[in-house]
């Protein structure tokens, strides 16, 4: 186990964790807000990885596809707000909880139907294959250090946007007091559209930056998206912050649980044993976490007293 | 309780009279899809009745409870596989697994409320999920083949159609007849009590979690009983009957039945399959009509179809 392994590893749970992130921060924005469960959440990541790779395809350009995906998934999400979950709002958590799994099933047959149930495989321009050097002469990937790069800048965006600007303010105030800045004159439903639309555009950010590490495919979004509940779980819901330091917590003890677990497993347990545990343990750790979590602090880590 | 003839009392005696009956109408019609396809609607709808005994009338909306399902199931294949294969060891068994899984994820998961406690319960049931892709020896992914259904000596014989229909409707109403039962005594009041005013139950002094995790234990070790029966009806048990979308499907049956009404949940997972198996015949997309559907029974139907023929019976 050399140290150019483990800073690898702990670069590849920092991308997972930012990755996390963006699923996470949409989710816990549209539940603090309009105190709204999204199931489908999980699907509007998976729009977003189909729409990126079918427009690169398209206009064969890699940068273009991923805005035109971009583009393509707010609207998606707008559109399913406006249609489908506008009102669900005033409805308990289970009522939404039950219409956007039928949205899951919705969306998992729409992308069946016009791209076929066949995974596709989204293909990286030249100038993000390829590896750049660390130091003591290991390399680590180019794409996903962009994805780490990225995923940061998108998360100080996204504070800067919520503390510092006025559709922020507005947010904030949304989810304070709703019949308050709608009698302030504010357009709560255009508002709500908006930040809908925000949280669905960052879910599709997330799969199309995942794409290429792993495969477009029907249902890739739904293992991230317990992932996401259990980040936001972990991380109290409603709170960016959380989210943000829950997410990247989890990614990498997701992360380096599976890469040196089998191995600290194996020291311990004889090998037969180690390898049968180490798998099934190494995907339970994090619902460890999140149960030890529940236990000490039923409310998460960092409670949204309004991020 | 008392029975007047209503919509809704003479739907439900239909039903149970219906499903009496169904394996004279195969027997005569030569029809023995439908005793299979009626075989799995039992079972399910044993586990969507567990399940409304926390949601409907305990308030507790668990959004894990597939996991059952799975321990239920995989406590008699993995007996069955290791040699064991009386059904009074495996299906003791079964039950104590899903009892103990329950105690446990329901002593933290009770801990918290509302929407907190829809995740928990979920990512339990995920963590259940992975650990039996995990177990390798018993097929991990791949799930876990029973070559021998449980063997309850001359008792009865698990392998004809006919009598493990009637073993699982028999466990179908036992189960009815024990949530009636639970739901009308002292603590199913209390429980009730706690849904709609958990405040002032504790100020009476009801020891509020206590009650609530004692019913959550009974429902699922009700649904490992349907695990059991799952495993056994397709000689087969793997992570899939645990993944979150099994518990989904588990929901809308309750919900579409009507929550906390006693037959609620077997019509709604009647409907459910049915229509479920009527879509597929028609096309190969039919969930794409199935998920706008939930959609606005979800909007619409409020109360879902108890809650439609109690309407009708009112006028």
């Amino acid at each position: 186990m050399s140290w150019a392994l483990v800073f690898e590893q702990l670069l590849n749970g920092l991308q997972y964790g930012v990755m996390l992130f963006l699923m996470a921060a949409g989710l816990t924005l549209v539940f603090g807000i309009m105190n709204l469960v999204n199931l489908a959440h999980g699907s509007l990541y998976m729009v977003g990885a189909y729409l990126a790779a079918a427009a690169t395809q398209w206009t064969g350009n890699y940068l273009l596809g991923v805005a035109l995906g971009l583009a393509g998934t707010l609207v998606v999400g707008m559109a399913v707000e406006v249609t489908a979950l506008r009102t669900l709002y005033e409805r308990d958590h289970l009522d939404q909880v039950l219409a956007t799994f039928g949205l899951i099933l919705f969306f998992n047959e729409l992308i069946a139907i016009v791209w076929g149930r066949a995974p596709l495989y989204s293909s990286l321009p030249p100038w993000l294959q390829g590896h750049i050097k660390l130091f003591a002469g290991s390399t680590y990937p180019v794409y996903r250090a962009a994805v780490i790069v990225v995923g940061l800048l998108v998360a100080a965006l996204l504070w800067y946007v919520v503390t510092r600007t006025r559709l922020g303010m507005l947010i904030r105030a949304g989810a304070s007091n709703r019949e308050m800045i709608g009698a302030l004159g504010i357009n709560i439903k255009l508002l709500y559209t908006l930040v809908f639309g925000l949280g669905a555009a960052l879910a599709g950010l997330a799969g199309m930056m995942q794409a290429p590490i792993l495969t477009v495919q029907i249902g890739m979004g739904e293992n991230i998206l317990i992932l996401a509940f259990v980040i936001i779980v972990i991380g109290g819901i409603g709170s960016i912050r959380g989210a943000f330091l829950a997410a990247i917590f989890v990614g990498l003890i997701d992360t380096l649980g599976r890469a040196f677990l089998p191995d600290l497993l194996r020291k311990i347990l004889s090998s037969a044993a180690a390898s049968t545990a180490a798998p099934a343990l190494s995907s339970m750790l994090i619902y460890l976490l999140m149960a030890i979590v529940l236990v000490v602090r039923p409310e998460g880590l960092f409670p949204a007293n309004r991020r | 309780m008392i029975a007047s003839l209503n919509a809704r009392n003479s739907i439900a005696a239909l039903v149970v009279a219906g499903l009496l009956l169904l394996p004279l109408y195969t027997s005569i019609s030569g029809n023995v899809f439908v005793l299979t396809l009626f075989t799995r609607i039992v079972i399910f709808a044993l586990a969507a009745a567990s399940l409304n005994l926390i949601m409907g009338y305990g308030g507790m909306m668990s959004f894990g409870h597939a996991a059952y399902l799975g321990i239920g199931g995989y406590a008699v294949g993995i007996l069955s596989s290791e040699g064991i294969g009386s059904g009074f060891i495996q299906w003791p068994v079964a039950l104590l697994a899903s009892a103990l899984f329950a105690l446990v994820i329901g002593a933290l998961s009770l801990r918290t409320r509302g929407v907190y406690f829809i995740m928990i319960t979920l990512a339990f049931a995920q963590m259940a999920y992975y650990v039996a892709s995990g177990l390798a020896p018993y097929g991990g992914d791949d799930g876990l083949t029973i070559y021998k259904r449980s063997d309850f000596g001359g008792l009865i014989n698990l392998s004809n159609r006919v009598q493990f229909y009637y073993l699982c409707l028999g466990c179908l109403f036992g189960g009815i007849y024990l949530i009636w039962r639970i739901v009308n005594s002292r603590f199913g009041m209390v429980v009730q009590g706690l849904r709609s005013n958990e405040q002032r139950m504790q100020a009476i002094g009801f020891p509020a979690k206590r009650y609530r995790l004692v019913c959550f234990v009974i429902a699922g070790t009700m649904c490992g009983l349907a695990g059991a029966l799952l495993a056994n009806n397709t000689d087969f048990v793997s992570p899939a009957v645990m993944y979150w979308t099994r518990s989904g499907d588990l929901m809308v049956m309750v919900i579409l039945g009507g929550m906390g009404s006693l037959f609620g949940p077997v019509l709604g997972t009647i409907v459910y399959l049915l229509l479920e198996e009527a879509l597929s015949q028609v096309t190969e997309y039919w969930a794409l009509i199935m998920g706008p559907l939930l959609l606005l029974i979800v909007l619409f139907g409020r109360g879902g179809i108890m809650g439609l023929l109690g309407r009708l019976s009112r006028g």
